[in-house]
């Protein structure tokens, strides 16, 4: 088990050190000269030059490379260009933002994808998994901002029982925060509950066919039992892992969302430093997008391995 | 030892034929199988119309989509205007019907770009194997770990947008996951008696990786495009809702819904939800296609 947590957390570590150098390179080398593509094509060049000292873009890039990755190490994630605040003021309430608004969408797509997953796999190739699974495959398959658009439309403006905006007024109460919420997360609910409902649904089909699935049966228990005891048990240990990397894709969902519903948001502060060509600010904050999604497929491994145990031992012999 | 180099390749040469008949055989029967799967002729029919009407939306457009007319804008749909104007008067209805022709430009040549990107670069992973595998495989996850909005965000910011830079950016992130579904297909194929008889002949590295086992993985990589392709219109689209992709005045649905959201709360509903419908449609319609293809050639 040692073995493993050590192998897994030093691949991570690899990953994310390639990680900081994509991010610097997007940020950083892509734009060419930093203060002309900030300033534009007519600013004056003692302008762009003096930006640019400011900046630290004129020092050479293996050493603006280490200060970054130094200060970040040292939770130092710099400090914005436009509004001159240190990152991590900007980025900690955001963060906590959107944790919220996610923790709010899967708490609501989990047990439906599961469910629906489920469900498919005990009807297999009838009419409830072809429309269970079409469904989310379409649903998922539709970017954010149009299902946006539609549960706007439908619930906001038409039936009138949500608000349009997710930007609470201070100080609600957490029930009136989650009424705000509900639409944005209604969303995240419509792209991730394919991808959960396909995994639920692939394991469940396999742990029916499975032999202990046979010998359940023919030992005589009830069909709840066998669903509870034997069937789900193994099918839903793929899920958790799909589970964790849809972090990733919520992340990426939560741009659009959080610019829509004018939520402030991670998502809406790597917007607006994508749109105030803020480079500092949007670096450190996509590297961090970056460091939440590797930490949570980091806790699915881990996860996995503990409810799994031939992965586990694979390691050691 | 030449002796069985030749006889090998000599032995090769009558193989070739049945082999060669026998795949075609299972092509036209995968074709067959296709024609047969509703979800895939819904996808094909959705994909077909937009198509069409990416080609020749000027001709069945019933007005200009550039004309604007600012005594008339923002109607609600009416029988001049099916689909109602925007906030600049023009037609709605002609708007949608042309506008799936930028996204239906740059979506493809992006998927295209990173697919024969992510071969070459998969190829060489699979069968060179070793140091060359290890980094490819590290980058992409760590390419993984941002999701593409961000990073093509982040990488449009740094290039300023514009088709070319859209493509570009899009085909390089899809470069290493479909490089990792190739390396796959490869790592199986390199262990086959074909490879050993071509390297017994002497045949350059190049030349088994593109002329023999590249016709052989075919299957996996064109599965793989026509997955990308869905994931590369979700992204032009949301690029270009957030203002990074297509540029208007051009009248691409997202830019089109960019443009006009703001205004949904005040009730002027129809400059976005028709296109909204258009995005979806056209999603759904690749979706299937590709949903079609992957269980045809996956067995």
């Amino acid at each position: 088990m040692r073995r493993f947590l050590l192998r897994r957390l030093a691949l991570a570590l690899v990953t994310l050190f390639l990680l900081s150098i994509i991010v610097f390179l997007l940020a950083q080398v892509l734009p060419g000269d930093v203060a002309r593509r900030i300033l534009g094509p007519f600013a004056d060049q003692r302008a762009v030059t003096a930006l640019n000292k400011e900046l630290g873009a004129d020092r050479p890039l293996v050493v603006r490379y280490g200060t970054w990755v130094g200060g970040f190490v040292q939770g130092d994630l710099g400090e914005s260009a436009s509004t001159r605040q240190p990152v991590w003021e900007v980025i900690k309430p955001a963060l906590f933002n959107s944790a919220k608004l996610a923790a709010l969408a899967f708490v609501l797509v989990v047990p439906l994808g599961i469910l629906g997953g489920v469900i498919a796999a005990l009807r297999e190739g009838r009419l409830t998994d072809r429309l269970i699974s079409i469904g989310g495959l379409s649903a998922t398959a539709t970017p954010e901002f149009v299902w946006a658009v539609v549960v706007i439309l439908v619930l906001a403006l038409w039936l009138k029982i949500l608000p349009v905006t997710a930007a609470f007024p201070a100080g609600s109460g957490p029930l009136v925060q989650i009424r705000y919420l509900l639409l944005p997360a209604i969303c995240l609910v419509f792209v991730l509950f394919g991808y959960i409902a396909r995994m639920a649904r692939a394991g469940t089909i396999e742990a029916l066919g499975a032999d202990y699935t046979r010998t359940a049966i023919l030992k005589g228990l009830s069909q709840r039992k066998v669903l509870t005891h034997h069937v789900l048990r193994n099918s839903l240990l793929p899920t958790i892992a799909v589970i964790a990397t849809q972090a990733g894709y919520l992340i990426g969902g939560l741009v659009v969302l959080e610019v829509i519903f004018n939520y402030q948001g991670i998502g809406q502060v790597v917007f607006r430093a994508a749109e105030q060509k803020d480079f500092p600010l949007l670096q450190s904050a996509v590297l961090l997008v970056g460091l939440v999604y590797l930490l949570a497929t980091l806790a699915a491994d881990i996860l996995y391995s503990i409810l799994n145990p031939r992965i586990r031992l694979q390691g050691e012999s | 030892m030449s002796t069985s180099a030749e006889k090998l390749a000599v032995a090769d040469q009558p193989a070739q034929a049945p082999v060669q008949s026998e795949e075609q055989k299972a092509q036209r029967e995968r074709l067959r199988l296709l024609a047969r799967t509703p979800t895939f002729i819904a996808g094909a029919l959705i994909l077909g119309l937009w198509v069409f009407s990416g080609l020749f939306g000027d001709v069945v457009a019933p007005h200009s989509p550039f004309q604007d007319d600012l005594l008339d804008k923002l109607a609600a749909p009416s029988a001049e205007h099916w689909f109602g104007t925007d906030r600049l008067g023009r037609d709605v209805l002609s708007r949608v019907l042309v506008g799936a022709r930028d996204i239906l430009i740059v979506a493809p040549l992006a998927t295209l770009v990173g697919t024969v990107l992510g071969t070459a670069i998969g190829l060489t992973a699979g069968y060179f194997r070793g140091a060359v595998e290890e980094v490819v495989m590290r980058v992409i996850d760590a390419i993984l770990a941002i999701p593409l909005v961000i990073v093509g965000l982040t990488a449009l910011v740094a290039l300023g947008p514009s088709r070319v830079t859209v493509i570009g950016v899009i085909g390089i992130v899809f470069a290493p996951i479909i490089a990792r579904t190739v390396r796959a297909a490869v790592l199986a194929e390199r262990e086959l008696e074909y490879v050993a008889a071509a390297t017994l002949r002497n045949e350059r590295a190049p030349y088994i990786m593109f002329a023999e086992i590249l016709p052989n993985v075919l299957a996996p990589v064109l599965v793989e495009f026509t997955v990308r392709l869905g994931y590369a219109i979700f992204a032009v689209a949301t690029l270009s809702f957030l203002g990074f992709g297509i540029q208007p005045p051009a009248p691409d649905w997202g830019v089109q819904i960019n443009e006009h959201y703001a205004l949904i709360s005040g009730g002027f509903w129809w400059p976005v939800l028709f296109p909204a419908l258009a995005i979806a449609s056209l999603v759904i319609g690749v979706n299937l296609v590709s949903d079609g293809v992957t269980r045809v050639y996956e067995r």
